[in-house]
């Protein structure tokens, strides 16, 4: 018998459609991927690569600071543009589909594209101008008199950075956002104002909670691409402002050192999966005490101790990484923290239901 | 019964269209109100009008002596049952009904009580916990009902609720709404273009025609005292017959060709009557076919079989009558010994004057 002929001819059409893409992916993702892993298990002998299994690079990246330095700031980077990107993307998206006439609501969402009709890298340059030493901000500012001279904090440096990348990646957070926004039933407001909510109520008790898979994703969508991204911070970052792809690209490419590179690569990756795990367990924790609370006290209530939490989230972290330091060491210690005190909150709010 | 709900000259524009064309009724306290009529008759409008999804454009509305003019449809003492239902998805049974109860100065365990109760009421006790979304169409419609009832409205709207449910579920269900109004002693408004569910639910109807009403009147009345033909064609079915008012007074007399001279009471005319020619309406359940062997006192007409309609229970004739354009129909129940009759077969018809309608043109 031939292979496969224990499959049902449903089955058989539907392996025969998925192989090409299949193969594709496993030759473009999975075997570099591999590649990159074995590689970080050698090591550079000057010219050559030594193929002797090593835990050389990872002891070397645990134990230098720049690497735990550049990782932390590619993920401070990648949050804050996250957080921007989709702060500023609900409201456009809230806007597009509750407020724009449904007729005009693709042309609004094809004008949303428009930046991408130019090259990343143009757009990346089109910042440099605005926000340069005689740019478009600075020149302005100083002809309207409001400053004697011009503002250095917002060119070569993180701040840039994270301008430069909110601005390319609203679009991806505006889509998702959009797009849970138009699947909410509309009679679900109504409903809301009819059982005696306000608009504001309405908004914190049917949309926003509605809106969060669109927000969830669009998280997800900025900032794993934001972490890896090179391009930017090595236009508009200057010293202080690169990021660990800098350090990767700077170790395969000028200091030929590809094990050590592949080895960052994989950290970094680590890195980015633990991040998302812990932002979406801080999701499921911020819905556990959201439903707890829901219906049975005031709103008000309830946003306030979402902001409360939030906030000694954020004291802790910082707290952590300002007694650990600057080391791949410290990040760990972050997360770990972060779990920990995710896993007391559930545990007082289990005790609190009984 | 006092008026609860007073709405007078109520106008409504939607940019060039009139939705709403002067609307004056009142709504008794306790009463179960239908507002029936066809699709885009302004019926729904109406409704939303009262919940507060929409404004007057001119007109008043006074829902328990309140002016509501200004008055958002969070603070209204009305509360609606959607068409969709509108459960949140996003929350269990327990948070929908639970939903309202927000601002009331309630504990925990009260407002959970509350909940209980309510979904006890709409035979759903125990479904607290259940997720939403895995409700079937009866159930979401009960929960719908129960996040309403909790917050004890004064007036309940209901929106087209038993459009959405299979036959069966739809008479299952206005059996147990007219009970729990009952129960509950709160003004229900229902929405719906089924007049046989406004019929069976209802103390009183309005039948809305194109943003005005119609007719308003108990479901008695409405059925078999029609006041204009597009009532009369809208509820039940009804044979039309061109005739002739040939006397008003203390009793009305009427001619009907093919039917001869009738002398009918004033109440048969509720549209009012006026000389000359008019519209003559009956019903197909007042007219009766005269099988072999059965006699009676009332008065005949000899017709012919045109077409029969065999429904199990009933069977449907279409009979002609000497001097009568169209066919009647007439319905006969299929008792004991009668014969189900052909097409083509001689017969004779039976009416009575007291059946005879005269419709406003």
């Amino acid at each position: 018998m031939a292979w496969g002929s224990n499959l049902d001819s449903d089955a058989r059409r539907g392996l025969m459609l998925v192989s090409p893409p299949l193969v594709y992916a496993v030759l473009l993702l999975a075997l570099p991927l591999a590649a990159i892993v074995l590689f970080s298990f050698w090591s550079q002998d000057f010219v050559t690569v030594n193929t002797t299994f090593t835990l050389n690079n990872y002891q070397r990246i645990w134990n230098e600071p720049i690497y735990g330095l550049l990782l932390q700031r590619s993920l401070f980077v990648s949050g804050a543009v996250t957080l921007v990107t989709v702060v500023l993307a609900f409201p456009v998206a809230y806007y597009i589909s509750f407020h724009v006439d449904p007729k005009r609501k693709s042309l609004w969402l094809f004008l949303i594209t428009i930046p991408f009709w130019t090259s990343y890298l143009i757009r990346v340059f089109l910042w440099k101008v605005i926000l340069g030493y005689n740019g478009v901000i600075n020149s302005g500012l100083l002809s309207a008199g409001v400053i004697d001279e011009p503002l250095t904090f917002i060119l070569y440096n993180i701040n840039a950075v994270i301008i430069t990348l909110a601005h390319a990646f609203a679009p991806f957070a505006v889509l998702p956002i959009f797009v849970a926004l138009e699947k909410i039933d509309r009679s679900l407001l109504e409903a809301s104002q009819d059982l005696g909510e306000g608009k504001v109520m309405t908004f914190f008790r049917v949309t926003l909670p509605q809106a969060m898979p669109g927000v969830a994703a669009a998280l997800v969508i900025v900032s794993i691409p934001t972490v890896g991204d090179y391009v930017t911070p090595e236009l508009m970052g200057g010293a202080g402002g690169k990021l660990i792809a800098n350090m990767i690209q700077t170790q395969f490419l000028q200091l030929n050192n590809a094990p050590l590179g592949a080895a960052i690569a994989l950290v970094a990756m680590a890195a980015v999966v633990t991040a998302i795990l812990v932002i979406y367990a801080q999701g499921k924790l911020l819905i556990a005490v959201y439903s707890e609370l829901n219906g049975t006290r005031p709103v008000f209530d309830i946003f306030i101790l979402c902001v409360t939490m939030l906030f000694l989230q954020v004291l802790v972290a910082a707290a952590l990484l300002r007694t650990l330091g600057g080391t791949l060491g410290s990040g760990v210690a972050f997360f770990v923290g972060l779990v920990l005190y995710s896993i007391a909150i559930l545990l007082l709010l289990k005790n609190r239901r009984r | 019964m006092t008026a609860l709900i007073h709405l007078t000259g109520v106008q409504k524009y939607y940019g060039d269209y009139h939705a709403l064309r002067g609307i004056d009724l009142e709504i008794r306290k306790g009463e179960f109100f239908s507002l029936l009529g066809p699709s885009g008759c302004g019926k729904t409008t109406l409704l939303r009008t009262i919940a507060g999804f929409e404004t007057v454009s001119s007109g008043t509305l006074m829902i328990d002596g309140k002016d509501m003019k200004g008055v958002p449809a969070n603070l209204r003492p009305t509360n609606m049952v959607f068409q969709s239902y509108a459960i949140f998805p996003h929350l269990s049974v327990g948070e929908n009904v639970g939903f309202g109860l927000r601002k009331y100065p309630m504990t925990k365990d009260e407002k959970a009580r509350a909940v209980g109760e309510a979904l006890e009421m709409v035979g759903l006790g125990g479904y607290g916990a259940r997720a939403a979304h895995a409700l079937s169409g009866g159930q979401r419609q009960r929960v719908a009902l129960a996040r309403a009832l909790i917050l004890k409205p004064k007036v309940l709207l209901l929106d087209e609720p038993l459009s959405a449910l299979d036959k069966k579920m739809r008479e299952q269900m206005q059996v147990e709404l007219i009970k729990l109004q009952r129960q509950v002693g709160i003004t229900f408004i229902l929405v719906t273009h089924d007049q046989e569910e406004a019929l069976v639910m209802s103390d009183r109807i309005a039948v809305m025609f194109e943003g005005e009403i119609g007719q308003l009147a108990d479901p008695e009345t409405l059925y078999r005292r029609p006041n204009s033909r597009r009532v009369a064609e809208f509820i039940g079915k009804m044979n039309f017959l061109p005739g002739e008012v040939t006397k008003l007074g203390e009793r009305i007399t009427v001619e009907v060709p093919g039917l001869g001279t009738s002398e009918i009471g004033k109440e048969q005319a509720p549209g009012g009557a006026k000389l000359g020619r008019s519209l003559i309406g009956v019903r197909p359940e007042t007219l009766a076919i005269q099988f072999e062997g059965e006699a009676t006192d009332r008065r005949v007409a000899d017709a012919t079989v045109d077409e029969v309609v065999y429904y199990g229970d009933m069977t449907y004739y279409d009979v002609r009558i000497a001097g009568i354009e169209k066919p009647l129909t007439i319905s006969m129940k299929n008792l004991i010994g009668r014969p189900v009759l052909d097409v083509g077969t001689r017969t004779r018809v039976i009416w009575d004057e007291r059946s005879l309608v005269v419709l406003a043109r």
